[in-house]
């Protein structure tokens, strides 16, 4: 089977503290990964390194067939794009952090892709121009969802984004991340302690102490 | 002209160095040690550079003259440079900052006529270019390091969503060019209101008629505008990159 991304002893180390112990990892391409474990254990770093927000201090990690180290940071990120936990917003609205994708790419804003976006994640296309400082917890956290998406990435991960949810919200955006597993074949990694979200995952995997184990 | 100020005079007033003197030791503030230090080192400076004025207007020659504005800007640089602590290359950026504002303001005043190309005139206006505009580079470092620092989680934001480095960092780089350039944009306003600003205080004072004095405050305002906004924007475009390391990542 090919790996879209494939990590090898990878080690990441701060000082004398080490955070990732030899991390072996073969992500299938299309594949929808429940990463779970214990706060302080290594996860978020892992989804980092994995999404060029830091470097591993030593392993390999290859990215369809090529080193990381071979690609430009910045196109990578918009292939494999990292959503953070409790995101802050841009500017003063809602367009204005939707508008930035196409800003940083040279190009007008789509505002028919993003009207359905935001339907796509239970949001009217009122929202579009409402002050973000207006918005509910539950509201942002899928404002910047929408913004990691509107361009589809080839790998998108996810840290902990439905911890804000309420119950109803957690749903439609599990649809909708479904949705673009499914219909866009986009590989998925979603960080969570959500049990429900354990119980109901496809591929399950675990740091603990900075050590992977992955779950058939 | 009606400049009286002789070596008695000037003793005399040295008493008014004893009024903060005086406060400082009746509130104990422990400035005394700082006033005397600061009051000595503004005279043995000041009777220096009087003196060194002196010989470089008299002789009159060009490479004295550059050599004395190239001190000045090294000077202004090193000073922009402390403001900057982190920033690497902050001396080389503040060294280009500062030469390029100084020399396309000179340059513009010199080819206008507004100055003359001599010593006397080309020295006391670099210095005040020069100045200005290492006030500004500091601002804008100080504010560059805060906003980098506040604005941590926004960044990595922008860089995660695929963001190139200057757009991640265009909203700070922005506020700490405005940053850099307000202290003159606000004096302009107030100027002649609130403070006679010393270059026509010190015409005035030499006899010159106002009318005449102001003129040349005119320029010095446009002067210092230009300065602050070329040195502020070279040194914060020149800056922002070393917040991120080789591989665009915030560091």
């Amino acid at each position: 089977m090919n790996s879209l991304i494939s990590l090898e002893k990878v080690n990441y180390q701060i000082a004398d503290q080490h955070i990732l112990h030899d991390v072996d990892w073969q992500i299938p391409a299309g594949a929808h990964i429940t990463l779970t474990g214990p706060s302080g254990g290594g996860k978020s770093t892992l989804l980092r390194i994995i999404a060029a927000m830091i470097s591993k201090t030593s392993g390999t990690l290859i990215f369809d067939g090529q080193p990381i180290e071979s690609y430009d940071p910045i196109m990578y990120r918009r292939q494999v794009s990292y959503c953070f936990q409790q995101p802050t917003l841009f500017g003063e609205t809602v367009a204005d952090n939707l508008a930035f994708p196409y800003q940083i790419r040279k190009q007008v804003m789509d505002t028919q892709r993003v009207v359905t976006a935001l339907n796509n994640v239970g949001l009217s296309e009122r929202t579009l121009h409402q002050p973000i400082i207006e918005l509910s917890g539950g509201e942002r956290q899928r404002v910047a969802l929408i913004r990691n998406i509107l361009f589809l990435p080839k790998v998108l991960l996810l840290d902990e984004v439905t911890a804000g949810l309420d119950e109803n919200n957690k749903q439609i955006v599990h649809a909708w991340l479904r949705q673009l597993n499914e219909q866009d074949h986009v590989t998925t990694i979603l960080i969570t302690h959500d049990a429900t979200e354990i119980a109901a995952a496809d591929q399950l995997a675990k740091v603990v102490a900075g050590r992977l184990e992955v779950h058939a | 002209m009606n400049l009286a100020v002789n070596n008695t005079s000037l003793f005399l007033a040295a008493m008014l160095v004893l009024v903060a003197l005086g406060i400082s030791l009746w509130q104990k503030l422990g400035l005394d040690r700082d006033i005397v230090i600061g009051v000595v080192r503004a005279v043995v400076q000041l009777f220096i550079v009087g003196y060194l004025l002196k010989y470089i207007f008299r002789v009159n020659n060009l490479w004295l003259t550059l050599a004395m504005i190239g001190f000045i800007i090294f000077n202004a640089a090193w000073n922009a440079k402390k403001r900057g602590p982190g920033i690497d290359h902050a001396l080389a950026i503040s060294l280009l900052a500062i030469f390029v504002s100084t020399g396309v303001t000179l340059g513009v005043l010199v080819l206008s006529g507004a100055i003359k190309f001599v010593p006397s005139q080309m020295i006391p206006i670099s210095g005040m270019i020069a100045s200005n505009s290492m006030v500004a580079i500091g601002l804008a470092y100080r504010s560059l390091n805060s906003q980098f620092h506040d604005q941590r989680q926004g960044v990595l934001e922008r860089l995660a969503l695929g963001a190139g480095l200057l757009d991640a960092s265009i909203a700070i780089v922005r506020e700490a060019i405005r940053t850099g350039m307000s202290p003159t944009i606000d004096s302009a306003k107030t100027v002649g209101l609130v403070s006679l600003p010393g270059m026509m205080s010190g015409l005035i004072f030499a006899g010159v008629d106002p009318v005449r004095a102001i003129r040349y405050q005119i320029m010095v305002t446009f002067m210092l505008l230009s300065a602050t906004s070329l040195g502020s924007i070279i040194a914060c475009y020149l800056a922002y990159r070393n917040f991120y390391n080789e591989q665009k990542q915030l560091k």
